[in-house]
């Protein structure tokens, strides 16, 4: 019995513990993240935001949670209902699948993959999906059209986050996050921290713009347009299937940016490894690299209007994709004359 | 070891559900989603195999990118399920015959199937070890040598294909309007704009 204890049942639990210990603050963040971005966009509107609910409006987010769970499901007629109660869980679940290889300080992971990185591009491309079904299986002109935009939009950008993450991991030469933030820790030209949005500053600035893309964050915001598609795919979604789409879109941004840290703001590295710096533990630089990366995608949101469909499109493909494609060939060329090469 | 072995058939059976559902499925939209299922259960027998790589490789290119199209195409068409019915049993004769000549034929391929030592050898000690090289960096150091070639020519095969279907299916409709950028920034304000002094009582000619 003792044996059954420890190497059977002793391992799967504490493989739970462990993921709660990742879920549950990731959910934390999502609902303050709700917060935030009211707060921000309104103070960056001049207007004060939530401030009713609990002190500062601390309370709000969890105020709308509750409100969303008494509301009514609704299930459309002529809808396919597997499939529509299906996708808000893929996009939700998605959300936190990539948490299982993402590095929040040395060693503090729940699964060191070697291929780590490629696990995190197959999650994100799979993000598609639960727009596409919830799309299709509402049986609605407007959820079809977000949809259809959603696919192609996703689909495009994907391309160059693709190239842009080939270019990273050339410079580091592992696929392994955790080893990529580690070779991110050598001091470039022996002042400037040796995080990789310096040497690829105009590839860190394409990958946002990007992932606000592959987000359908504003200005991107076209598969849910509500000034045109009533509210794209999510339209017919109501109660929890909507709050599980609405979740899911956060944990995106967060899970998002978790990445655009790893890949170019060196993860849990400090910017110097000197006194004051280097005493803050790895997970807080981590998530004040998040929180920072979170609040310029809110910022972008409060600043610029929506792209129009043409023109996103022609950025993607017409703009990031060569910029990407050249960036690739300077990079090796550039590692292989200056035999900077990883080994 | 047990729980690798139970991973396996819990995979392998579901990915044999997975395919299954696929032909019986009446929605060609849920016969895609099933077939996404599929690949997602290969996927995981190549983690058991040890091929994260190839696994990672499997998801990102078959189910992010070819069947998302799949499903693009798949939900667009309009289809009748009555009308496709239509000549089953008329034509199902033809379907019998071709599925048993392809059903004999797998059936004598594999009746003689014989693994040569050489195989045998090789799955016993692989050529690069496994536990000093990661297998993508095997697999980069095999496609990169020996068969770079051939590994070129596919890639130059693939363009030629995605190049031609584009002459093909391309074609330049009349009166669609087209924002063309650069165009918008070389205009200047000679161009489009005329500044004219207007007498008063009099108004323009």
């Amino acid at each position: 019995m003792a044996e059954l204890w420890t190497s059977y049942l002793w391992p799967v639990l504490w493989i739970v513990i462990k993921i709660l210990m990742f879920v549950v603050p990731i959910l934390v963040s999502v609902a303050y993240l709700t917060y935030a971005e009211r707060k921000i966009i309104s103070a960056m509107q001049m207007r004060i935001g939530p401030n009713v609910v609990g002190w500062f409006g601390l309370l709000q987010p969890i105020a709308d949670a509750l409100k969303l769970l008494t509301k009514e499901t609704v299930l459309p007629t002529g809808a396919s209902p597997v499939v529509f109660f299906l996708a808000p869980m893929v996009t939700f679940s998605l959300a936190m699948l990539a948490w299982a290889v993402i590095p929040v300080n040395p060693g503090w992971v729940l699964s060191n993959l070697n291929v780590g990185i490629l696990y995190l591009f197959a999650i994100s491309s799979l993000g598609v999906y639960g727009v596409v079904m919830a799309g299709w299986a509402s049986n609605s002109r407007y959820a079809f059209l977000g949809a259809m935009r959603s696919a192609a939009q996703m689909v495009s950008y994907e391309v160059s986050i693709g190239f842009i993450m080939v270019t990273v991991l050339m410079t580091a030469g592992t696929l392994n996050l955790s080893a990529l933030v580690e070779a991110q820790s050598e001091p470039l030209f022996g002042f400037l921290p040796g995080w990789y949005f310096i040497p690829h500053f105009p590839m860190f600035v394409v990958f946002f713009i990007s992932v606000l893309a592959e987000t359908n964050r504003h200005p991107f915001d076209l598969p849910e347009a509500e000034s045109e598609l009533v509210a794209g795919f999510m339209t017919e979604y109501s109660s929890m299937s909507f709050a599980l789409f609405f979740l899911g879109e956060y944990a995106n941004m967060i899970m998002m940016s978790a990445i655009v840290s790893i890949l170019f703001l060196g993860g849990w590295l400090p910017l110097y490894d000197v006194a004051p710096l280097n005493l803050i533990p790895g997970v807080v630089w981590f998530a004040a690299k998040i929180a920072f990366c979170l609040f310029v995608f809110i910022w972008v949101r409060a600043t610029f209007p929506r792209y129009r469909y043409d023109q996103l499109m022609r950025l993607g493909w017409k703009v990031f994709l060569p910029l990407s494609l050249i960036w690739l060939a300077l990079t090796a060329g550039f590692l292989v004359y200056f035999d900077k090469l990883p080994a | 070891m047990i729980a690798a072995t139970l991973a396996f058939y819990l995979f392998a059976g579901l990915a044999v559900v997975g395919a299954v559902n696929v032909i019986f499925q009446r929605n060609p939209v849920h016969s895609v989603l099933w077939l996404i299922f599929t690949f997602f259960n290969a996927a995981g027998l190549f983690v058991l195999l040890g091929a994260e790589f190839v696994a990672m490789i499997l998801v990102i290119v078959y189910v992010g990118a070819v069947a998302v199209l799949f499903l693009f195409v798949v939900m667009m068409l309009d289809i009748n399920i009555a009308v496709i019915r239509e000549g089953f049993l008329k034509y199902m004769w033809a379907g019998l015959l071709v599925g048993g000549i392809l059903l004999a034929e797998l059936i004598t391929v594999f009746a003689a199937w014989t693994i040569s030592d050489s195989a045998e050898g090789l799955r016993a000690a692989p050529t690069p070890d496994p536990s000093a090289m990661s297998n993508t960096e095997a697999i980069g150091q095999i496609l990169y040598t020996d068969y770079i070639y051939l590994f070129q020519a596919s890639g130059i095969i693939l363009l030629v294909a995605m190049i031609g279907s584009i002459v093909l299916t391309h074609r330049t409709r009349p009166g669609v309007r087209k924002q063309i950028i650069s165009e918008q920034n070389a205009r200047r304000p000679i161009d489009t704009l005329e500044i004219i002094k207007v007498e008063s009582g009099k108004g323009l000619q």
